[in-house]
């Protein structure tokens, strides 16, 4: 087993390792122990965060870090869900610069909150003229598009 | 603190012709701190992903950058080839390999030519902007673009490299070298450009680590890391060649760093050449599975990012996309700090921040439009024609 992967499951015992193949892991966690994973990913193995995914499912908001091991190439994946009437992670940034622009983008597209974030304002959306109620990268959000319309 | 001071850079950058804002706070000449504004031109490719099929998406992603438009497309197929667990055709491989590869060298070549602009040395752009018209030349032969090669599918490649095209390419990578050789030496052995450059804009190892840069601006903060060469893709396992790292952080390594991959990369497209396998350019892909990938390349400028995940359907449920600027824009706050506001647009400059020039032109005579889009484009498809026609 990896050094890495191993670490992890010592350190977290819920952990649930999907091997995709041998260069991708996912592993899911609860949201509670993300910040344990993710420093001992960064501090103990070297990681570099390569960038996060939100994405919403059915079953909540299912945030993901993309680690990579540069040494051997092996990208370690945390997943972490969060329920859709509290859709609240503990904030990697003020630790981990990496993770800042990144978790404002979900802030503003996916409407997550990251407590303990130093400067959570839109990355990406307008000042001025966006809704910031809305949300683009929601299941629910009203996608006007004619060709689908027709 | 009563003395300071804001010097906006931008919304429009007044030399990089791109919007992005850079708010210098300064005190007296130093820059003390520094707020960055992006979004000015977002234009959703997440969002806009989910409605295409995957035929489709390798074309929507190849658009989110004139430079380097072939490493979206790329980390995007190799993605969905992660999620079907295939390996490219060996052909193929070696095809999207070469068309990577030439893609680094006139992307480096630009910034090169940028970076002499930016300090007021316009003959070192103009040369450089020169020698990288071959290497668009060789693309236009090849793909019959100058950008967006639409090179890529899953499983492959979409167009192969004729047996007489490869003297063509051999003969425009010599120039290439011999001019990325003399330029190289022109520049680094220059007193007033060492001066200009060595000890400006720093960005240290840890500095680096901690914002989790990537591609020559990590490199060249002692940063050793390429995934080229970490995890291999295509053909990179299979030719020699090596990654130049350098220590200094400064605004002259990241200049250093570029010029010696871009060497590299010749020695990567001729070993490709030479060692190229027959066969098919592509195996068939019949469906995307349901499931997740990730697809990872070293553009020009760094590591690019792409996440799929796939419900079975012909339709992405989710697309992530990471463009290697997003991760080193963001370092440009401590790389300004403490420099004087002369020395903040170099660093900015530096990390390469990328955008996009494929608009090629537009003709007017006597304030009326002199060719259509059809015309311009029927003008094209005869000078690629020419192109191909021509022999070494």
């Amino acid at each position: 087993m990896r050094q890495a992967e191993a670490g992890l499951r010592e350190l977290i015992l819920e952990a649930e390792v999907y091997e995709h193949n041998p260069q991708r892991l996912y592993i899911r966690i609860p949201r509670e122990r993300l910040t344990a994973a993710a420093q001992y990913l960064h501090r103990e193995c070297g990681m570099r965060l390569a960038t996060c995914t939100g994405i919403d499912t059915r079953e909540g908001f299912e945030v993901l870090y993309h680690f990579s091991e540069d040494k051997t190439g092996i990208m370690y994946t945390l997943k972490v869900l969060a329920p859709k009437d509290d859709p609240r992670i503990e904030s990697q940034a003020p630790w981990l610069p990496a993770a800042d622009w990144i978790e404002r983008e979900m802030h503003e597209l996916l409407g997550m909150d990251f407590p303990g974030h130093p400067n959570l304002i839109p990355l990406l959306t307008s000042d001025t003229d966006w809704d910031k109620s809305k949300y683009p990268l929601r299941r629910d959000f009203e996608r006007r598009n004619e060709a689908h319309e027709q | 603190m009563s003395s300071r001071r804001v010097i906006p850079i931008g919304p429009y950058h007044p030399l990089q012709e791109e919007p992005e804002f850079f708010k210098l706070i300064v005190e007296g000449e130093t820059v003390v701190d520094m707020e960055i504004n992006l979004g000015y031109n977002h234009r959703g490719h997440e969002f806009l992903s989910p409605e295409l099929t995957y035929d489709q998406i390798p074309f929507l992603v190849e658009r989110i950058c004139g430079i380097c438009s072939n490493s979206h497309p790329l980390a995007c197929v190799l993605a969905l080839e992660d999620i079907c667990g295939i390996k490219p055709a060996p052909r193929g491989a070696y095809i999207r390999t070469i068309i990577h590869e030439l893609e680094r060298i006139h992307s480096h070549l630009l910034w090169v030519g940028l970076a002499g602009h930016f300090i007021g040395y316009n003959t070192v752009w103009m040369w450089a902007w020169r020698y990288r018209e071959h290497i668009l030349e060789v693309f236009e032969m090849i793909t019959g673009n100058r950008n967006h090669y639409a090179a890529n599918k899953p499983g492959g490649a979409r167009r192969d490299i004729l047996p007489e095209q490869v003297p063509q390419i051999l003969a425009a990578l010599d120039v290439a070298e011999k001019k990325t050789v003399m330029l190289t030496n022109a520049v680094l052995d220059d007193p007033v450009i060492r001066v200009r450059l060595e000890r400006v804009g720093v960005l240290t190892r840890e500095q680096a680590i901690a914002y989790a840069v990537v591609g020559p601006t990590a490199r060249a903060s002692g940063v050793d890391i390429d995934v080229r060469r970490d995890d291999p893709h295509d053909a990179y396992a299979e030719v020699p060649w090596s990654v130049p790292v350098l220590p200094g952080g400064d605004v002259f390594a990241k200049a250093k760093v570029r010029l010696l991959e871009t060497l590299e990369s010749i020695k990567i497209i001729r070993a490709c050449l030479r060692e190229m396998p027959d066969g098919p350019i592509q195996v068939r892909v019949e469906e995307i599975p349901p499931g997740e990938g990730i697809g990872h390349t070293e553009a020009p400028r760094g590591e690019v990012f792409h996440y799929l995940r796939s419900d079975g359907s012909n339709r992405p449920l989710r697309h992530k996309i990471r463009a290697p600027s997003y991760m080193n824009i963001a370092s440009n706050v401590l790389a300004v700090k403490g420099g004087s506001i002369a020395d903040a647009a170099l660093t900015l400059a530096a990390v390469d921040p990328c955008y996009c020039c494929t608009e090629r032109m537009a003709a007017f005579e006597d304030g009326k439009l002199k060719y259509s889009g059809r015309e311009l484009l029927k003008l094209s498809w005869a000078k690629t024609e020419r192109l191909r026609e021509r022999r070494p």
